[in-house]
């Protein structure tokens, strides 16, 4: 008999962050994005640790910034809009160097848009987070499965490297059902937090948790310093995924749920003799460039697939210097993109190469 | 199939993602094969997708009824029942009444409990040993209870649907079997039945279809 449990995305992505140690939720009911909230609310209580329902988005952002200011792993999760109103709290924390694990289970926009599933956060997630010089980590699972590991990665992420880490799902990852197992994510060494505000009991100097720098020199190093652990970032903590790529013509890039529709669309493509593959993103911040810029030497054409109007798009062409052709297809507004409609898209990308 | 539709309306509950809607669809599609005049109450006010309003094309096209919330997959987020359910309690056609998941979802039940008393039912438990929490007989138990109190009304008997989606082996249908006896035993309600694909079955089990809506 199997040891998988049957979860939805949204519950299985609350259990994983648990069992990452995280026993601090902080946030505010959205669709489609509540039963983290709601799996948060019944289980921490029980479990040695802590859920509470903020008066709204912007208040559960600071209780965050608090919470990881004491070295204790904590999450907030939201889906679109909440995350724009989360976004000055982002900032802080970013420019406080502290660890904390974010969710967007992504819906339609802009605006109030919709409950139905969307990947139209991708620039705000890797562009524009908050404001001020910066970055945050942005994972993108494909699976139940990955909505776990990647969660424990991500903690893992955020305290090694003393910055917030996002988890950018889409609605259909949060309500869909698959078999998951724990067991899969191994935990990394994690740092001592010597800078944690966790009582100083007056055994050492007391530790500063801020955003605010009086003279513009101190300001500039910081971010100077930050700028050099990104560069570390990006030198090891790039993750993705291919399939088929090796003699593939023409590479679909893709991430998230956008990816499992896509590697379908692949696989449709190969039976008639088209010879695609897959490049799938899973870290969107770090980019994989190096590795996409790789297959450029091999490849014919990129064909980017998001459910929005081409926003990694930019990041394929800058990572491969438009070296190969690149064109995009995506749905937008709640609507999915189905393999036949990907495969129609396959087969425009290489006609216009023969 | 048969043995689940004995009463004029059927109704489905249980825990949230345990596989209701696969059931319910299911069932429908059992009662139309028959050239039985039936309809599907999409009764669902706690999931906003993956649903049984996803089936509709398909229930439409085998005969079957349905009776969808207006908003069904739309992006009004706003729980409602569906406006035709009230033609449940008044034609003699067969019904499966699809519910939404754990006692919140049952809810949705309660208010018309008099008119399911007047007409009869056959209320079934859905159990799957391998959503997490309800697993265990005790938590299920806890948990049926609680739809009973939410719905005012009562089970007849318990469907054991143990599944781990398109992973489900044979074996892990038949892992399930002593806590949904235990479960049967604390709940002194009996087994209804055993679902699973056929790929799955174990013996005297029955058939289901997954209807699941594909996204790939």
């Amino acid at each position: 008999m199997s040891e998988k449990l049957l979860m939805k995305g949204n519950e299985a992505l609350a259990e994983a962050a648990i069992r990452a140690g995280c026993k601090l939720f902080f946030g505010y009911p959205i669709t489609p994005q509540t039963e983290l909230a709601e799996y948060m609310a019944k289980q921490l209580p029980k479990r040695e640790g802590m859920c509470l329902q903020a008066e709204s988005e912007v208040a559960a952002i600071n209780m965050i910034y608090g919470a990881a200011s004491t070295g204790k792993r904590c999450i907030t999760s939201t889906s679109s809009p909440g995350v724009s109103l989360m976004s000055e709290g982002i900032s802080y924390i970013i420019g406080s160097d502290v660890p904390c694990v974010l969710v967007n289970v992504q819906r339609g926009g802009p605006g109030l848009g919709g409950i139905q599933p969307a990947q139209s956060d991708y620039n705000q997630a890797i562009r524009g987070l908050g404001h001020g010089d910066q970055h945050v980590i942005v994972l993108a699972p494909n699976s139940v499965q990955e909505m776990a590991s990647l969660t424990g990665e991500a903690f893992d992420l955020a305290d090694i490297y003393r910055m917030p880490c996002m988890i950018l799902a889409d609605g259909a990852l949060g309500q869909m059902m698959e078999p998951v197992d724990f067991g899969a994510h191994t935990p990394r060494e994690i740092p001592e937090k010597t800078w944690a505000t966790n009582g100083h009991k007056n055994a050492r100097k007391h530790n500063v948790v801020n955003s605010l720098y009086i003279a513009p020199e101190e300001l500039e190093k910081t971010v100077l310093d930050r700028f050099e652990r990104y560069a570390e970032i990006e030198e090891k903590e790039v993750k993705y995924d291919t399939y088929l790529t090796e003699d593939a013509d023409i590479v679909v890039v893709a991430y998230g749920i956008t990816a499992r529709i896509a590697k379908t669309a692949v696989r449709m493509a190969r039976e008639q003799g088209i010879k695609a593959g897959l490049f799938r993103p899973i870290t969107l911040w770090p980019f994989p460039s190096k590795e996409l810029k790789a297959l450029a030497g091999t490849t014919k054409a990129f064909l980017s697939v998001e459910m929005n109007m081409g926003q990694m798009l930019s990041d394929v062409k800058l990572a491969i210097d438009c070296a190969k052709p690149v064109t995009h297809f995506g749905r937008t507004g709640g609507m999915i993109p189905t393999p036949d409609e990907i495969l129609i898209h396959i087969k425009k990308a290489v006609g216009g190469d023969n | 199939m048969k043995r689940l539709l004995q009463k004029r309306i059927t109704v489905i509950a249980g825990h949230f993602g345990c596989g209701k809607t696969n059931i319910a669809v299911n069932l429908a599609l059992a009662l139309a094969e028959e050239g039985k005049k039936c309809c599907l109450v999409d009764l669902d006010i706690v999931n906003p997708y993956f649903r049984s309003a996803d089936n509709e094309k398909q229930l439409k096209e085998a005969g079957v009824r349905p009776i969808l919330p207006e908003f069904a997959n739309t992006n009004v987020d706003i729980p409602s029942l569906p406006k035709e359910y009230g033609s449940v309690f008044v034609t003699d056609e067969c019904a499966v009444i699809d519910v939404g998941g754990d006692s919140d979802g049952a809810t949705a039940l309660g208010v018309h409990h008099q008119q399911y008393e007047a007409c009869g039912y056959s209320m079934y438990y859905v159990y799957n040993y391998y959503r997490p929490y309800i697993s265990d007989p005790r938590a299920a138990a806890i948990m049926l209870k609680e739809i009973e109190a939410s719905s005012r009304m009562k089970f007849c008997g318990i469907i054991n649907n143990s599944n781990l989606g398109v992973e489900t082996t044979k074996e892990d249908v038949e892992a399930s079997f002593a806590s949904c006896d235990e479960l049967c035993r604390l709940t002194e309600l009996p087994l209804a039945a055993v679902t699973a694909f056929p790929e799955n079955l174990p013996e005297g089990g029955v058939p289901i279809k997954d209807v699941t809506r594909k996204l790939f």
